[in-house]
């Protein structure tokens, strides 16, 4: 194990982490400022995916595919939370499972209807398909390290956005207590459909730059989404500092317990017997850890302040 | 009042005396996966079949024909339940198509036990092809161990040393990893198991460039295979550290990887590019109908409508007389896209295995070509556990 894999690897984890945090914000703060469980953030992720896809082929260029992907999945959150989910606030979270859960379903099929059921074709721009030496001898895909940068940028955005500006103000005393808000004269309506529409837009971002990485296909927003919960769980349910943590945690826990569980194992107990273990415990950590933070803090590493 | 009545009766009558020549329509239930990320392997299963149907002008040994689909939505427990209304309800006279081989361990017993025929089209686990082998157990396609041997042999013959080798971590890719090293021989530095449906691979393939092995063999089938392979060329190891594989690239993921597949090996039974006019055919006329290449899943399932039609001819239209189409099953006696085959006492096929190469073709569209041979008339290692002979 040298020095160069585990530098590797660290970035690899921060890699998976900033795309999780991506999706969490989103997430996090609809479940912490609405109050709604939203199954069917996965899907705004694949609309984020198919729709750069689909103006990358239309347009020749990778990035402007991007930048259009994002207006056009925030316009798509908004009807979602005004068409469907605006009837759903007040109901109970069974509904709310139930109602998400038929939109992951209607989207899943509305793809294959559009572009059909096999995977599409997403590529790299040329400047950044190669890969460059972070030290000598330790390439890395550039892609991925300009996935890291703009995780970063957004992230510092996001931070500005929440502590900083008067629309963030409200999205945070949104989080502490949503009845007082809306006493004090804000359009709580108003502010839930920014707030839906902003996090439509970061999960549409996650899935526009997952796409030349990952198969774009129908179903694809699932199987990250389990993974995003387990993030929002442990960084505390509504906080962006909490998400942030949390799919830091969780990415860095989930890449260094798939690289190196294993080899350390090995040096325990007998090879074979790692061979059998590591790889099984390396899949289960996250929820180890999952199961760590809700038995020592039930609210999570950095809960939102008390929501009545 | 008396004669309506009568007319009525009559007319009664007459629907009585019509049921058993609707009777006489073959029914086929056929089960695949319809929806989800892996609908797109049903819906090329489901064309082949439709198309086999028109080759046959939609007759089957000179009987109407009625096919049911079934969407098994890769569960054992749907594809079981669906065997039973197919057998139940709708008294289908043969079950066809599953792609899994968790889901056919489930729908096959079901099936066989009711004293009605199977014909696999896909999957082929060993169970099936061993100890519980059956007389009514047909398939078209080929035992799960018999196309990683190919590679195994292939590379073994290349006198390739320390392979690193990777699958997903369940049943079919443990069985991959035992049958490539039935025949590979040399040093495989690793053996890595992944969670099935992991997307991200970044942290293995960083693993693997540090291992730096000679050469690196996977399974990775459906979307894993997609994200793979972008991800492998990505990191720069396309050119590099050549990659050998199974059930990875094909037609349905090749439009989706491109370029990231180029230089790809892979061992199959089938190909498109496979000369013989059956297959030249079906080829074409995939092509014409539904715009785009045809898949191994769908020349088997095209094959699996062919070998019931052929058996029905044989027994002369004969529902009944099973014995007798069980006999002319045995023969493969129809126009296979692979070309001429036998049956091996398991009723799993005896067939060549060819090495295939992702190559750019002059229009600029990606392919698979065949190479070479690997295997001529290759038997499975599991039919001396099956009991039955003849």
């Amino acid at each position: 194990m040298s020095w160069a894999l585990v530098l590797e690897q660290t970035l690899n984890g921060l890699q998976f982490g900033v795309m999780l945090f991506l999706m969490a914000a989103g997430l996090t703060l609809v479940f912490g400022i609405m109050n709604l469980v939203n199954l069917a953030h996965g899907s705004l992720y694949m609309v984020g995916a198919y729709l750069a896809a689909a103006f990358a082929h239309w347009s020749g260029s990778f990035v402007l595919g991007v930048a259009l992907a994002l207006p056009a999945t925030l316009l798509v959150g908004i009807a979602v939370e005004v068409i469907a989910l605006r009837t759903l606030y007040e109901r109970d979270h069974l509904d709310q499972v139930l109602a998400t859960f038929g939109l992951i379903l209607f989207f899943n099929e509305l793809i294959s209807i559009v572009w059909g059921r096999a995977a599409i074709y997403t590529s790299v721009p040329t400047i950044l398909g190669g890969h460059f030496r972070i030290l000598p001898g330790v390439p890395y895909p550039t892609y991925r390290a300009s996935i890291i940068v703009v995780g970063i940028l957004v992230s510092v955005l996001l931070w500005g956005l929440v502590t900083r500006t008067r629309l963030g103000m409200r999205i945070r005393a949104g989080a502490s207590n949503r009845t007082m808000v809306s006493a004090l004269g804000v359009n709580v309506r108003l502010l839930y459909t920014l707030v839906f529409g902003l996090g439509a837009a970061l999960a549409g971002l996650a899935g526009a730059m997952a796409g030349p990485i990952y198969a774009v296909q129908p179903g694809m927003g699932e199987a990250i989404l389990i993974q995003v919960f387990v993030v929002i769980v442990i960084g505390g349910i509504g906080s962006i500092r909490g998400a942030m943590v949390g799919a830091i945690v969780v990415g860095m826990a989930d890449t260094l317990g798939r690289a190196f569980l294993k080899p350390m194992l090995a040096t325990i107990i007998s090879p074979p017997a790692a061979d059998k273990a590591g790889p099984a415990l390396a899949s289960m950590l996250i929820y180890l850890l999952m199961a760590a933070v809700l038995f020592f803090r039930p609210e999570g590493l950095f809960p939102a302040r008390s929501r009545s | 009042m008396r004669t309506k009545a009568l007319a009525a009766l009559l007319g009664l009558l007459a629907a009585l005396i019509a049921l058993p020549a609707a009777a006489d329509t073959v029914k086929i239930g056929f089960i695949t996966t319809l929806s989800g990320p892996q609908g797109a392997i049903g819906e090329h299963m489901k064309n082949s079949v439709e198309l086999a149907l028109d080759h046959l002008a939609r007759k089957l040994g000179g009987h109407d024909v009625e096919v049911i689909y079934g969407d098994d939505q890769v569960k054992p427990d749907v594809g079981k339940q669906l065997a039973d209304e197919m057998l139940k309800k709708h008294k289908v006279h043969f079950v066809s198509g599953v792609i899994w081989s968790n889901v056919m361990l489930a729908v096959a017993p079901t099936v066989t036990g009711a004293g009605t025929f199977m014909i696999g089209t896909n999957a082929g686990p060993h169970e099936l092809a061993g100890k519980m082998c059956h007389e009514m157990f047909f398939t078209t396609s080929w035992q799960n161990d018999q196309t990683p041997e190919a590679m195994g042999k292939y590379m073994q013959d290349q006198n390739i040393t320390d392979v690193y080798a990777m699958a997903p971590n369940y049943a079919a890719g443990k069985d991959m990893i035992a049958g490539f090293k039935r025949y590979f021989k040399n040093k495989v530095v690793a053996e890595v198991f992944t969670p099935l449906g992991q997307q991200d691979y970044q942290t293995e393939i960083s693993q693997l460039r540090a291992a730096n092995p000679k050469a690196v063999f996977v399974f990775y089938p459906g979307g894993m295979g997609i994200q793979f392979l972008k991800q492998y060329a990505q990191a720069g190891l396309r050119g590099q550290i050549p990659l050998y594989s199974v059930y990875t690239v094909d037609e349905i993921s090749l439009p989706a990887v491109k370029e990231a597949a180029l230089g790809q090996f892979e061992t199959r039974y089938w190909s498109p590019d496979l000369k013989n006019a059956a297959n030249e055919k079906y080829v074409a006329d995939y092509k014409k109908k539904y715009g785009k290449m045809p898949v191994f899943y769908g020349a088997q399932s095209y094959d699996g409508i062919m070998l019931i039609d052929s058996a029905i001819r044989a027994v002369k239209g004969d529902l009944t007389n099973k014995k007798g189409m069980i006999a002319a099953m045995r023969r493969a006696e129809y126009k296979s896209t692979r070309g001429p085959y036998s049956y091996n006492s398991n009723h799993f096929p005896i067939e060549n295995f060819y090495l295939l190469k992702a190559v750019q073709m002059p229009d600029g569209e990606f392919a698979m070509q065949i190479q070479k041979t690997v295997f001529e008339s290759h038997k499975d290692a599991y039919a001396a556990e099956c009991p039955m002979k003849w």
